[in-house]
């Protein structure tokens, strides 16, 4: 096996259940696994089922232990690696406030209309843009907004699905 | 099948009697006092007072791991949770089915730092298989039920339900236990056929093949060890065990090579290295196993047989990975092998066998017993002797009396070894022997102990006295925490920092103290009527063995070292023996 780190994308089901959360981060910072971004919410609140999204990176040794260590844990339904699984798409959300006047403001303007972002709020001296798409994208957007007066972001992290007719 | 509504309390009991449960191990406290009031009106569950909420984990272990059955825990909230961790953890490293529950202050309480308040669910998360929070009367039947199902199936560990007092007091249904389905938790018993054909494929044309067996043979339970016993004289191959997995195949059988590992024996280690297919029976290739893990077996293929898929290719990358019980996985191995009508070359087999004798024939396990100063292995060959032949049970603590209890005693049945491997608790034997003596009242249960680690749970000579449990305490009181000692001549230039047993109690006066039996012997020529007479004592009996103080456990693969660069006894500079990578291990 190789010992090259790539990134992985896992989607996991879980019952949701009080410490379901815990017990997944609890894994992670207990084994010393990386967690680039971690997405959850309910998605069949009748059965009472919470997805997770979970981007990390490891050698392929360790994403296999990860989601043997994942299948382990008793609320968790099913695991699967989306990025080994087949195409998928991903999707985050990011919520950029950029601050200034002038030249500057136009140009935020500008950028955002490139990237299909949306003013969400705006004052005399901000904007708050909302911007979904790849992780690339946004990292993308925010660097170009970084010199115009990018001032705070906050961002979902992705959530990812696969793409065709089959379903977790 | 509607049930009156009953006491929480009462449904915990109910609950418990339905699980076939016949003894607890626990200590009362104010969050628990619903459940004590229950337990004190009935006469199905006996309960064992221990001294420390520790010990009763490891009461409870030794029970599960002598009878195969869920050893179970009752503490109180705060304090008497925090206590049990020690064990839980001990359980989950070692996989023991345990259920322990934990008291806890009333719902509306939880989360203000309420009196004897701990986040019992939040601290115990990662050292328990898994556990629960019941927060309404209604779900405490079905929570019990699943609490059992989970703790004994798949790979076993410890469960823990935290009781809020009200929920205890508070009326709810009860039900019985079903067949459960569990939504999520669904281990996977039958291997897929094709990789034991897999499997077997390998091992039809292994030449140097070897069987390393582990603690998932035992947990598998007594037909898996006959299964694999069968299976391993079916293909002359030969066997080594792990610490958790002696017993799985018989001790004194001509293909059994020795428990390997750091401390294991030569031939079994030198085998693991030279093999060319491995054959890995629920064992976890755990560090004191593998030694330095880039040198470990290089030239083998290996199968791995494991009921935990997180065990397969965490530290060893292997071939053919089977996931499933032990049991199972071997019965249809050894189907496809007769079906398949295989037969190994014998002549490579016979090669192979040839460089064993030579490997067996460096004795690593010798010593020389000479005068009146007691060879702590001696004591073990000794005590082996006038036990092997009545049903007798081996608990121990941690450290070197340990180790040489696993290479010089001889485990022919499973679950018969107690022993705390994966975390490797001092404080561990000695109640797990009064959980084993529980178990079975009339077996001969023995805890080997060093005089450091008896000191960690020596206030259950209380219990034991209190149970009249006759368990023998079996000290190698060699007046240093001698493991601790042995590595520090190794790697620290001899400079014993903290690890001369200073101020030690006279342990006859202390047994006696507590209404036990102490006898002391300190010359190897009494070691045997010592032996007998503590037999035939009818209590708890401590024994005060002096050994030589200055003995060491060997063979020794060094920290950081492969399987053939074994000392076979002490070397002279030991920092030079072991580079620096190997220092910074444990
Ligand atoms: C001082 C000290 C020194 C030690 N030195 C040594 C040494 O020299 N040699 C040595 O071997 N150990 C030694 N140990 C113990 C060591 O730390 C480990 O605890 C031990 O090696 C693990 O044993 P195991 O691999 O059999 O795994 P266990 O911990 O018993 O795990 C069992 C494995 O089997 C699987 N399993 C469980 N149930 C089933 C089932 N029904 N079907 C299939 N699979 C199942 C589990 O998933 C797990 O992977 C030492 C410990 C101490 C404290
Ligand atoms: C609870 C706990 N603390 C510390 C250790 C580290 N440790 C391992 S062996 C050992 C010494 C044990 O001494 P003793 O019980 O006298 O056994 P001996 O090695 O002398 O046979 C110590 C301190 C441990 N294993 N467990
Ligand atoms: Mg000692």
């Amino acid at each position: 096996m190789t010992t090259d780190i790539n990134t992985h994308t896992i989607s996991v089901l879980v019952d949701n259940e009080s410490g379901v959360l815990a017990r997944v981060i609890g894994l992670f910072s207990g084994r010393g696994y990386n967690i680039e971004s971690l997405t959850v919410a309910e998605v069949d609140p009748a059965e009472k089922l919470s997805r997770i999204t979970l981007v990390t990176s490891g050698t392929p040794m360790v994403i296999e232990q990860i989601k043997a260590q994942l299948g382990r844990l008793v609320p968790v339904r099913r695991v699967h690696d989306l990025t080994v699984e087949g195409p998928h798409v991903s999707r985050e959300l990011a919520l950029v406030k950029v601050v200034g006047t002038g030249e500057k403001r136009v140009e935020a303007l500008r950028i955002a209309d490139i990237f299909r972002a949306n003013v969400v709020d705006s004052s005399n001296e901000s904007f708050v843009f909302e911007i979904v798409g790849k992780t690339d994208k946004l990292n993308a957007f925010i660097n170009l907004m970084e010199p115009l007066g990018l001032v705070d972001v906050a961002r979902t992290g992705a959530a990812a699905i696969a793409r065709g007719s089959e379903s977790i | 099948m509607a049930q009156e509504p009953m006491l929480g309390a009462k449904i915990v009991l109910k609950a418990l009697v339905d699980q076939g449960v016949d003894v607890i191990f626990g200590y009362p406290g104010g969050a628990v006092l619903p459940i004590y009031d229950e337990l004190f009106q009935q006469n199905h569950i006996k309960h064992v007072l221990v001294r420390h909420e520790q010990a009763a984990v490891h009461a409870a272990e030794g029970y599960a791991r002598s009878t195969g059955k869920v050893g179970v825990v009752l503490v109180t909230s705060g304090p008497g949770a925090t206590n049990a961790v020690t064990g839980l953890t001990d359980a989950m490293l070692d996989s023991v089915p345990v259920v322990c529950l934990t008291g806890q202050v009333p719902t509306h309480l939880i989360g203000t730092d309420g009196f004897q308040e701990a986040d019992t669910t939040g601290i115990t998360r990662q050292c328990t298989k898994h556990n629960y929070l019941v927060k309404s009367p209604n779900d405490l039947a079905r929570v019990m039920h699943e609490a059992f199902y989970v703790a004994s199936t798949g790979r076993p560990g410890p469960v823990v339900i935290d009781l809020p007092k009200d929920v205890l007091m508070t009326k709810g249904e009860y039900m019985p236990p079903t067949r459960i389905k569990h939504k999520s938790y669904k281990p996977q018993v039958k291997g897929d056929l094709k990789r034991i054909e897999e499997a077997v494929a390998l091992l039809a044309n292994a030449k140097k093949p070897i069987i390393y067996a582990g603690g998932g043979v035992v947990n598998s339970g007594p037909a898996a060890c006959q299964l694999l016993t069968n299976f391993a004289r079916m293909s002359g191959f030969p066997v080594t065990l792990t610490l958790m997995g002696l017993g799985a195949y018989p001790g004194n059988d001509k293909q059994f090579l020795g428990m390997l590992g750091m401390h294991g024996t030569y031939e079994a280690n030198m085998a693991m290295h030279d093999c060319d297919v491995m054959l890995c029976i629920g064992a976890r290739f755990d560090d004191r196993v593998t030694g330095l893990l880039s040198a470990f077996s290089p030239n083998s293929k290996k199968i791995h047989i494991d009921i935990d898929p997180s065990s397969i290719n965490k530290n060893v990358a292997v071939d053919v990975a089977v996931v499933g019980d032990v049991a199972h996985v071997i019965e249809d191995m050894t189907k496809v092998w007769k079906s398949a009508q295989i037969r190994p070359d014998q002549d490579a087999l016979a090669a192979w066998w040839a460089q064993i004798t030579e490997w067996r024939a460096v004795e690593c396990l010798k010593f020389v017993q000479d005068g009146d100063v007691i060879k702590p292995q001696y004591a073990i060959q000794r005590l082996y002797e006038l036990t092997k032949d009545r049903e007798t049970y081996i608990t121990t603590e941690v450290g070197q009396h340990q180790m040489w209890a696993a290479q010089h005693y001889r485990f022919d049945k499973p679950n018969h070894w107690m022993t705390s491997g994966g975390l490797g608790t001092m404080g561990y034997g000695f109640p797990s022997a009064v959980g084993v003596q529980m178990a079975h009242p009339d077996a001969l249960v023995v805890d080997i102990s060093g005089e450091a680690s008896f000191m960690m749970n020596m206030q259950e000579l209380a219990t034991a006295v209190q149970y009249r449990l006759p368990v023998k305490i079996f000290i190698l009181n060699n007046r240093y925490m001698g493991m601790v000692r042995q590595w520090q001549e190794l790697l620290h230039g001899s400079r014993y920092s903290e690890s001369y047993s200073e101020a030690l109690p006279d342990f006859v006066k202390l047994a006696e103290a507590f209404g036990a039996v102490g006898m002391r012997v300190e010359k190897a020529d009494q070691l045997d009527d010592a032996i007998r007479a503590a037999i035939a004592t009818n209590g708890p009996v401590l024994m005060d063995i002096c050994v030589s103080q200055t003995e060491n456990c060997y063979p020794m693969i060094p920290s950081g070292k492969p399987h053939n660069e074994m000392l076979l006894g002490p070397v002279a500079d030991g920092e030079q023996a072991i580079d620096a990578e190997g220092q910074i291990l444990v």
